[in-house]
């Protein structure tokens, strides 16, 4: 025999608790607040949710409840909009073995009737929402590390061998704003490796062009071009205007003022650098992990520092490195897993394998350190070995 | 004997090899036996008083023997000792 909705309700509400908007209220102010899980559907959330809730719509419970509630016997409050769906949701929950599960009496109505706090979440439009579905399944990452990539900024310092790899993926994973510098224009030669630029687009600036593939491929992204070398008159002003700098320059003039402008406006700095078959990898976060400069103190003479245009590079193996660099802005910008802050991490293609060193704050560091008086210097000079002319030279 | 991991740019200096096995019981004998070996890196890791130049990190294992008793620091059978020089490539 059939049994109706108001059968099938009334026994859930035999087996789970209800509890009234005021005593979860109280709940939620106190140490031990409970999860509470909302089963609306999206567009209902949206408009508004409990502060803290997690979200988890009906239809999906069963299959994401384990991304969300890691302890069978932890308290959690269900809610929907009035009351009924959150019982049925219990009663799966319960039989999937939670054991102090509770629906939210009337529901967010009623939560929001009575004058409690809501809030309302900037959301992913419908097309955000398919073309991040990848990223928003992923616990970690879900809808508000999302729209926190959307809303990020992050600067890429050379649109060349590193720089493409890393630009593509970080305008591909939604980074709201990218901003390129680069003045150097596309060659032929850069092809090899440079996957952001096209054989057309040979003698273009290369900022420009990565700014083309960049808004075919996303057109969520803003795309700054910055079609200048950094300099100590430039470089202030621009890591002020975002979140996370990513280093892919070519020199070490560059990488060492870009390590003291990270300092000074203290903006992360994600680092590589690539030789031949082999890519080194850090994140130096100012102040808190190493720097830069307390890994290599000072640069090596120009004849110890061969570059990709003479040496050669292999050009999947800025593929890798840049895909690093990426990833590790990403996690960065999102705040979360760990970092390569403290390591150096170091890729060789050749034998395909991973070296992990570490690297730790230098407490004679001359740019990091308590006593160091940080200031720029003529980083060209002084890479060239040039000792004389350089200001505020440390004692070798 | 330990390992001694040669970086790009010292290859050559070596025969090509990316890492070679080298007796020592110290950091600085270990050093010294591959100067030994092979006199090219000589001059590229140390200056001409012979202090180890401040631009190369040598790591014993994953740790940087400036953290540990620098070039005093003791090597055992298997260590493997790391020499990086700073690349610039992007």
């Amino acid at each position: 025999m059939a049994r109706s909705y108001q059968d099938v309700l009334a026994s859930a509400r035999e087996r789970i608790p209800e509890i009234q908007v005021s005593d979860l209220a109280e709940w939620l102010d106190s140490d031990h607040a409970p999860l509470v899980i909302d089963v609306r559907e999206q567009d209902e959330w949206d408009e508004g949710h409990i502060p803290g809730a997690r979200h988890v719509s009906r239809g999906f419970l069963e299959s994401r409840i384990a991304g969300v509630a890691h302890e069978l016997d932890a308290p959690i409050v269900i809610n929907c909009a009035g009351g009924a769906r959150s019982l049925l949701a219990g009663i799966s929950l319960a039989e999937m073995g939670f054991s102090n599960v509770k629906s939210l009496a009337g529901g967010f109505s009623r939560w929001k009737q009575d004058g409690h706090d809501y809030t309302v979440p900037s959301a992913l439009t419908p097309e955000q929402r398919t073309r991040y579905s990848r990223h928003v399944r992923i616990p970690e990452v879900a809808e508000a590390g999302q729209l926190k990539l959307l809303d990020s900024k992050v600067l890429l310092i050379g649109a060349g061998g590193l720089g493409s790899p890393a630009a593509y993926y970080l305008a591909a994973a939604g980074v709201g704003t990218l901003g390129l510098v680069d003045d150097d224009v596309v060659d032929v030669s850069n092809l090899q490796r440079q996957i952001i630029h096209t054989t057309d687009r040979v003698g273009e600036l290369k900022a420009e062009s990565a700014k083309q593939t960049i808004v075919g491929l996303n057109p969520d992204v803003t795309v700054n071009v910055h079609p200048f070398r950094v300099d100590q008159s430039n470089v202030l002003d621009l890591m002020n205007e975002y979140d996370v700098v990513v280093d892919g320059a070519d020199n070490f003039p560059t990488r060492y003022l870009l390590s003291d402008a990270s300092l000074m406006t203290r903006t992360p700095l994600v680092h590589a650098s690539i030789l031949r078959f082999e890519g080194h990898a850090s994140v130096f976060t100012p102040y808190d992990g190493p720097c830069y400069r307390c890994l290599f103190p000072e640069p090596p003479p120009p004849d110890m520092a061969p570059s990709g245009g003479e040496a050669g590079v292999l050009g999947v193996l800025c593929g890798v490195m840049g895909s690093i660099q990426a990833n590790e802005a990403i996690k960065v910008l999102l705040e979360m897993g760990d970092t390569l802050s403290g390591r150096l991490l170091i890729y060789d293609a050749l034998s395909m394998g991973f070296n992990e060193l570490k690297v730790r704050r230098d407490p004679d560091c001359p740019a990091c350190s308590d006593g160091a008086k940080l200031e720029f210097r003529d980083y060209e000079a002084w890479c060239a070995g040039v000792r004389d002319h350089s200001e505020g030279l440390v004692e070798a | 004997m330990s390992i001694v991991r040669i970086p790009p740019v010292l290859r050559q200096a070596v025969g090509g090899e990316r890492e070679v096995d080298v007796p020592g019981g110290t950091v600085a004998e270990v050093l010294d036996n591959l100067y030994a070996a092979h006199p090219a890196v000589k001059a590229q890791l140390q200056s001409e008083d012979g202090e180890l130049h401040r631009f190369v990190n040598v790591y014993l294992n994953d740790e940087d023997v400036r953290m540990l008793s620098w070039l005093d620091t003791p090597v055992a059978d298997g260590d493997r000792i790391l020499i990086l020089p700073a690349m610039a490539g992007g």
